[in-house]
């Protein structure tokens, strides 16, 4: 029987997430004191060593990005806790369970870049976590321990598209929420046109327990390639829908069947999706991968947020996907044509498919215009929307065959 | 210098360059319909992708930069396939009314749609928008239906003209440029200098003023200076069957040093006057009350013989004279000139010192 192995939610319903006394009796900000001995330049190069992955999907080496960030009179921290991919509550679940974890992390990011301003962005459906938030801060600098960083959260209004790195910088700075083109990277010039370190809240709550046990110790945990843990959320049609921490070589069917408890009602398993919205869709067949992050991509999956949507083989997969259609049409903020156009086309063409009013001409335009956006879309959000059209057709296209006129 | 291979010719850019204008330096020509030299860079209409080896994504050119070792192809069979796509999604959504627009004839998504073979869009299945065209603005004209997002106007309004009247409203294929609480331009910080209407490649944007009176393949654009203020704008005034129609910029730094394209109202707009019924085509002359149409050499005759009487009467310093900023400071050095030469006076003034 697998096990969970916690290190971000280590505190989790052991302490009370509210009283910073309860984390400090529990080990808390002994890793920020660490690293405050340590030169900033030795932060990272164990960051960079202890190969922590960026938790909010991209994956990418922590340490590198923050190597990146330049010498300057001003730079920023910002916590990512935008959290906006449907089925995924990891972070919401970190800083219910134990926020002075996050800022400790993101106060050891601070010392290692040279920050003295933090923020954390808030998904604005999370307007319980601000007062929870602000608790935790107010507390953790009436016990001195963030000394000179100071960290201010910043409520999002709700746009899916505020979770990359880029419109979540333009809409702190009071902008539409929109992503900028790259380079310049937000480790050069990010906020305020400040070099600026975006980490998701699950990177940031990796961070103590790495300074503290070291690079190696994290880097033997789990998959070679993507170390550590992942917090999964599972949701759908699973018996236990819960969130978990587990080791990255933990495989999809292990975290459905061991984890999940299996399929709900008795029934049999269809698909997964995981990593939110734009996910892969997954069949049976692939269901031994292991969830680290190169073990999804070379099956055409994402691990992404760590989000688990298990479907039963009851559920209707192009009527599923039609709705994800939905999602990506109401929430493409319009910036760049492929995906302003492509996500209304696409959910166009998936109504049409869905009610049985396409033909095979119609798979073929949206397969010419899926392979557009995925190569030419401005940002993440259009690049990933036609992901579970393109999976769904390649592992369920009977599905969909089953709906064409004839 | 930065040394890449763009279509299998090897080339050097100087440092800092995009791929776009690596291209350009080089002959090699790319769509674009978000980018403007003069404006902030969006990147956002995706027309110049590129393909790049052992680049997963394409690039938009316009904003990523030329690296050493770079092997950029622009034309590629997948580069040319996503621009068809990008411009069938954009004819999908515009309302395609070429035969009346005003800018048939000098509209990039025509050009490209030339270039690239796309008669007809695949996504036909609605989506269109409908949006009232009442703007009761004298000058410029909004048609939004037309609108292909490139946010040119936007950027324009923000970066030239600094009045920042416009801005994108609503998300996805919703986004609309539209005033605060998208009312008329009238009640917004708009200043009417038409610079919209300059970058708009499209014929979203375009000139009432102008409206029916010819089209840019009709007009002979006549290069001149703006005789409004003493600023000294450059102006094309467009020109079809000997009648002025119309105002153009002209954006070259060499030609357009002072103002580079940028208009005002009336520089752009205030030029209906040069062919009104209302205009004196000749000099008057009151008599008894009443004004007589006279030559040139007669009324010059009789201003002349006029000033040297109270010259004569009342002394050189009985008069003064006052000059403009509608005219070229030549014409104001002569005028200075005239006064203390000829009339013999110091007393001369100039509006522009109010």
């Amino acid at each position: 029987m697998a096990e969970e192995l916690r290190i971000v939610l280590r505190n989790a319903d052991k302490i009370d997430a509210s009283n910073i006394n309860d984390y400090i009796k529990a080990g808390g900000y002994t890793a920020l004191e660490k690293a405050r001995r340590m030169e900033p330049r030795a932060v990272i190069e164990e960051v960079k060593k202890a190969n922590l992955r960026g938790r909010g999907g991209a994956g990418f080496n922590a340490g590198l990005k923050w190597s990146f960030v330049p010498p300057a009179e001003t730079k920023y921290v910002v916590c990512n806790l935008d959290e906006g991919e449907p089925g995924t509550y990891k972070d919401r679940t970190i800083v219910q369970k134990d926020p002075q974890t996050l800022l400790e992390g993101m106060a050891i990011c601070a010392h290692a870049i040279g920050s003295r301003q933090g923020y954390i962005y808030c998904r604005g459906e999370y307007p319980y976590l601000v007062e929870h938030l602000n608790n935790a801060i107010a507390q953790a600098k009436a016990a001195g321990v963030l000394g000179d960083f100071d960290i201010e959260v910043r409520m999002g209004g709700g746009a899916y598209v505020c979770g990359e790195e880029t419109a979540l910088i333009e809409s702190i700075e009071g902008h539409r929420g929109e992503p900028r083109f790259k380079p310049p990277f937000p480790g050069v010039a990010g906020l305020w046109a400040q070099p600026t370190v975006v980490n998701n809240v699950e990177t940031f709550a990796n961070l103590p327990e790495i300074i503290n046990k070291g690079a190696d110790w994290f880097a033997s945990i789990g998959a070679a390639s993507y170390p550590g843990t992942k917090v999964l959320t599972l949701t759908g049609d699973v018996v236990n829908r819960i969130a978990i921490e587990v080791p990255t070589n933990t495989t999809i069917r292990q975290v459905i069947y061991e984890f999940g408890g299996g399929i709900r009602n008795g029934r049999k398993f269809k698909a997964v999706q995981i990593g939110g919205t734009s996910g892969g869709f997954i069949p049976e067949s692939l269901l031994d991968t292991p969830i680290d992050f190169d073990s999804m991509r070379n099956i055409g999956a994402t691990l992404g947020t760590g989000a688990v949507f298990v479907m039963d083989d009851t559920r209707d997969i192009v009527d599923i996907v039609t709705r994800i259609a939905k999602f990506f049409e109401h929430e493409s903020c319009g910036k760049c044509n492929p995906c302003r156009e492509g996500t209304f086309r696409c959910y166009e063409i998936m109504k049409k498919i869905n009610r049985g009013a396409a033909t095979a001409r119609d798979i073929d335009n949206i397969t010419v215009l899926a392979r557009v956006m995925q190569k030419a879309a401005l940002c993440g959000l259009g690049q990933a929307a036609p992901g579970p059209i393109m999976t769904t057709l390649q592992h369920f296209r009977h599905e969909y065959e089953r709906k064409l006129l004839s | 210098m930065v040394t890449l291979t763009i279509n299998g010719k090897q080339v050097q850019v100087p440092d800092g360059s995009t791929i776009l204008q690596a291209c350009r330096l080089h002959g090699i020509e790319l769509p674009t319909l978000c980018y403007d030299p003069d404006l902030r860079l969006a990147g956002s209409c995706r027309m110049c992708i590129v393909e790049v080896k052992g680049r997963p994504l394409f690039l938009a050119a316009c904003v990523a930069p030329a690296e050493n070792g770079m092997v950029v192809e622009t034309e590629s069979p997948d580069i040319v396939q996503a621009r068809k796509v990008i411009l069938e999604l954009l004819l999908a959504r515009h309302g395609g009314k070429c035969l009346t627009c005003e800018k048939n004839g000098n509209c990039k998504l025509q050009d490209y749609c030339y270039q690239y073979g796309v008669s007809d869009t695949r996504y036909a299945d609605g989506g269109r928008h409908h949006y009232p065209i009442d703007d009761p603005n004298p000058f410029i004209e909004r048609d939004y239906n037309k609108c292909i997002m490139c946010t040119r106007c936007v950027r324009a309004c923000e970066g030239i003209t600094m009045a920042r009247a416009i801005n994108v409203k609503n998300r996805g294929h919703n986004a609309k440029i539209a005033t605060a609480f998208d009312g008329n331009l009238a009640d917004s910080p708009c200043v009417f200098c038409g610079q919209c209407i300059m970058v708009c490649p499209v014929g979203a944007l375009t000139s009432k003023v102008s409206a029916g009176l010819g089209r840019a393949y009709e007009v002979e654009k006549v290069l001149t200076t703006c005789t409004y203020c003493g600023t000294g704008c450059t102006l094309e005034l467009n020109v079809k069957d000997n009648r002025v129609v119309g105002v153009t910029s002209n954006r070259s730094a060499d030609w357009s040093p002072v103002n580079r394209g940028a208009l005002c109202v009336k520089g752009r707009f205030g030029w209906d006057f040069i062919n009104s019924p209302e205009r004196l085509p000749t000099p008057l002359i009151k008599e008894n009350g009443e004004f007589r149409e006279a030559s040139w050499d007669e009324a010059l005759d009789l201003v002349a013989s006029r000033l040297q009487k109270i010259k004569e009467e009342s002394g050189p310093d009985s008069m003064a004279v006052f000059t403009s900023a509608r005219i070229t400071n030549e014409e104001n050095y002569l005028a200075q000139k005239f006064a203390r030469a000829v009339l013999g006076t110091n007393n001369v003034d100039h509006c522009a010192r109010l």
